[in-house]
């Protein structure tokens, strides 16, 4: 590949007079061009925005795709969360190292390559799944990968985005399988309706009358969100998508964006409308480079058009959409992280409360929302909260995207309306399971698993709770009976150590305790029962953010559920 | 804002107390009597929550709530020494004791005691460890005894001497305090006001006075120690 000379000047003029709100996006630039970022680099960006040098280390050092130290020109990321796990990642690390002649974590002699282990890439639907990093390019996404040859080829890999099940609220009948165009979207019908006819105090009540609550694992009430966002004193006040999506077998956001990009730009300017703010911001995992590409040229196509910007359709509304990339790091899901890496720093949860709706971004009153949570919206207001209500339950409304991977035949993404039997689901939607059923992994990472005489719980929050389940993030990992289910705790285990942010000690020490103990779950120690408990508990009960306090749900299910797991042979 | 005088009464381990709106658990337990633990926790830093040993039971929720950051609420029932409370209490201090050398933290020691922790109870755990970091002629830095309360970080930074010299590296379990670029102290933006040395709450930032002593120095070799940057040769790219 022919060298691009770039000096750090070339890349870093563009941030003159900025600050540290553009940290993040600066590291990525230099971490882009140059494969690493330097003592040098971060002088340099030190001075350019005027932050220490000491928080630049700090930043680095906190996110998995940022490196103070050199790699390879290509950076191969390989998938070793459950799903990839049972595709085959463990062989196609070994095979591709084999070839490069290199371990995990290190880099070819001739310095071209580097490979990685790394946690969920939201690829599950494909797996096993990887994530390239290109010196002077950047990343893209690469899966299903079949052999290293793959890896190292430069071409994106087409991925077909299925959407299936109900098809009413996301894909209202069509089923793109690439991005939709403005043209194909339409006139954000829905937004200009609301700016036309409806106070911002109405759009609020339609939001609250629909019933919706948020998609990305907590269920709060968006509508009550949004009331207390508005009400909350302060300027400016601001819109943030959570577009973080990394809970492990988690891709819907994912689809959506890749598929439906205006939709969700449509629903964070009718959010940004309700709640009378001006800038909204769009976080998307780094680990996403094709969604960011496609959001972004959405936002240029709406803006053009007329649809974002300033004085929206013409109306006394602004509407501007910043995308910001993360940079590895499950916890800047956390709402209150995600605001610190938009602000520049360490993605450390912050103490709740304050919440949000008061002391959000930049501490002013902020909405922070799900992709998928926003997608509804527009459909809400265009054909009311009755139009929402006519699917699901009393206290599940509308329709609810879920991700399904590992043993079915049709993985991939479902709208499914609340209801819907998990059984239904896999067998009618997925086409079945492959194999015996032996667990189903319910929420991510973070839920708890489901033997086969449990399948036919209706999914609505409701009854998964009546049964000590979650719904999480909606995704849905299912195990026949081949799977060792000590490797896919394994798997859990190593996700969460890896994603702790080491705030607080709870999790800091038990993610890491937890891990130890389930990678000798084959030959444990007298006493390792007793010990994940202890740990477990105290994560769940004591910890600072909602990523200790789910860290052992699995394990403490699985314990629950299968006993005989944690005995010695 | 609230009414300055506004008070708020709660119950905690059966006693009513009634506080300004506004104090924490801690301080209100601490004004009749009763002790909560800590080890972040200290007066002269912001309380970030960190350690989680002073975490108390409010109206059996489904959380516990750290006592040195969260407030008290009208008509509550604290507990600050349930089942929950002293399983996570104990549970935490035995995790601490086995990543991190606590030999020179007498206040974590007592805890260890009161809360009958097993100080073996993590078999082949892994420990945080790191080599003693003997860069400049006035503190020495031993990472192996650091509990990462993070008062050396914010002294340092805005709760005191916006030197901003000290931070983190990596993250989780492998974090660590750093300077940037793990550069030796005369070559980051440190001015030794020995703040940092000041909150530590275990051995882990000890004035090279100290530690010259606990190596058996003689006074002679103290004060040749303590007045040259560093005990090594100085390396050829300097700071
Ligand atoms: C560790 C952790 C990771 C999270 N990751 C995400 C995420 O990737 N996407 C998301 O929307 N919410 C995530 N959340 C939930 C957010 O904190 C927040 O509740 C959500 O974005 C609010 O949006 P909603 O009300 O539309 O669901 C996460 C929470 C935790 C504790
Ligand atoms: S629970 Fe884990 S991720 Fe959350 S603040 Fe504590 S250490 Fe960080
Ligand atoms: S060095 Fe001392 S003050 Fe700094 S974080 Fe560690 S224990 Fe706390
Ligand atoms: S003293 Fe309260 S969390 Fe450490």
């Amino acid at each position: 590949m022919e060298k691009q000379i770039v000096s750090l000047d070339d890349v870093l003029r563009q941030y003159e007079g900025r600050r540290r709100d553009v940290l993040l996006p600066a590291l990525w630039d230099v971490q882009t061009a140059f494969g690493h970022i330097s003592p040098e680099a971060a002088r340099q960006i030190s001075t350019t925005l005027r932050v220490p040098v000491a928080d630049i280390y700090g930043v680095i050092g906190f996110y998995s795709l940022f490196s103070e130290q050199p790699q390879g020109e290509t950076v191969i990321h390989v998938c070793t969360s459950p799903s990839c796990g049972l595709a085959g990642a463990d062989d196609l690390i070994r095979a591709t190292c084999d070839e490069l002649g290199i371990a995990p974590g290190q880099t070819t002699p001739d310095g071209r390559y580097t490979v990685r282990e790394t946690t969920c890439l939201g690829l599950c639907d494909h797996a096993p799944a990887a994530l390239v990093s290109q010196r002077g390019n950047g990343e893209h996404s690469v899966a299903p990968v079949h052999s290293p040859g793959e890896l190292a080829s430069h071409s994106h890999k087409p991925r077909t985005a299925a959407v299936d099940g109900v098809k009413e609220v996301f894909l209202q009948g069509t089923q793109p399988h690439r991005p939709q165009t403005l043209a194909e979207y339409g006139d954000y019908a829905a937004l200009r309706h609301a700016l036309e006819h409806m106070t911002p105090e109405r759009v609020i009540e339609t939001v609250e009358e629909s019933g919706l609550v948020g998609r990305g694992g907590a269920a709060f009430p968006t509508g009550r969100k949004w009331r207390f966002t508005r009400g909350a004193p302060g300027q400016p006040r601001y819109v943030v998508c959570n577009a973080d999506e990394s809970e492990p077998g988690t891709f819907k956001d994912r689809v959506l964006m890749e598929t439906r990009p205006h939709l969700l730009l449509e629903g964070m300017a009718l959010s940004a409308y309700a709640i009378g703010a001006e800038q909204c911001y769009l976080f998307v995992r780094g680990e996403y480079p094709e969604a960011t590409a496609i959001l972004q040229r959405a936002i240029d196509d709406a803006t053009a058009a007329g649809f974002l910007g300033e004085r929206v359709m013409g109306h006394a509304f602004t509407c501007r959409i910043k995308i910001r990339r993360g940079a590895g790091a499950y916890i800047c899901g956390e709402e209150t992280a995600l605001f610190e890496a938009i602000e520049g720093k360490r993605g450390f949860p912050r103490i709740k409360p304050p919440y949000p709706t008061t002391h959000g971004l930049f501490n002013k009153p902020t909405v922070v929302n799900n992709v998928e949570t926003l997608c509804v919206v527009p459909g809400v207001i265009r054909h009311g909260a009755d139009w929402f209500r006519q699917w699901g339950s009393q206290h599940s409304t509308g329709t609810k995207l879920v991700s399904v991977s590992g043993h079915v035949n049709r993985p991939g993404v479902y709208e499914i309306p609340f209801g819907m039997s998990l059984r239904a689901l896999l067998d009618e939607q997925c086409k079945g399971v492959r194999g015996t059923l032996r667990a189903v992994l319910h929420g991510g990472a973070a839920g708890t698993f489901l033997t086969p005489n449990e399948i036919d719980v209706p999914i609505t929050f409701e009854d998964l709770r009546s049964i000590g389940a979650t719904l999480g993030s909606g995704a849905i990992m299912v195990f026949n009976d081949t799977v060792d289910m000590r490797d896919v705790l394994r798997r859990l285990g190593a996700f969460f150590e890896h994603e702790s942010c080491g705030k607080c000690y709870p999790c800091q020490l038990g993610t890491q305790r937890q891990m130890e103990i389930l990678n000798r779950a084959d030959a444990p120690l007298p006493g390792d029962r007793l010990r994940l408990q202890d740990i477990g508990q105290t994560m769940t009960v004591a910890s600072l953010c909602g990523l200790g306090q789910t860290a052992a749900m699995a394990v403490l299910s699985a314990m629950d559920k299968w006993p005989e797991l944690f005995d010695s042979d | 804002m609230g009414d300055e005088n506004a008070t708020v009464t709660l119950m905690i381990d059966g006693h009513e107390v009634t506080v300004p709106e506004g104090t924490t658990i801690l301080d209100a337990a601490k004004s009749i009597g009763i002790d909560i633990p800590v080890i972040c926790y200290h007066e002269a830093t912001t309380a970030n929550g960190l350690c989680r040993v002073c975490v108390v039971d409010v109206d059996e929720g489904r959380l516990l709530q750290p006592a040195c950051v969260a407030t008290c609420q009208n008509g509550t029932q604290v507990s600050t020494r349930s089942a929950r409370v002293e399983r996570s209490r104990r549970t935490i201090l035995e995790m601490l004791h086995s990543a991190v050398d606590l030999g020179q933290a007498p206040e974590i020691q007592s805890l260890l005691d009161e809360y009958q922790a097993d100080r073996e109870r993590f078999p082949g755990a892994e420990r945080r460890t790191a080599p003693v970091r003997d860069d400049n002629p006035f503190y020495v830095r031993d990472y192996s005894q650091c509990v990462l309360c993070w008062r050396c970080v914010q002294v340092c930074a805005e709760d005191a001497q916006y030197t901003f010299a000290l931070t983190f590296s990596e993250r989780g379990f492998h974090t660590q305090i750093s300077t940037a670029f793990d550069v030796p102290l005369p070559g980051s933006s440190c001015v030794f006001c020995g703040q940092c040395v000041g909150v530590c709450p275990t051995g882990a930032l000890k004035p090279k006075i100290e530690w010259g002593l606990e190596q058996g120095w003689s006074w002679d070799q103290i004060r040749e120690g303590t007045r040259r940057e560093r005990k090594a040769p100085r390396r050829a790219n300097g700071d």
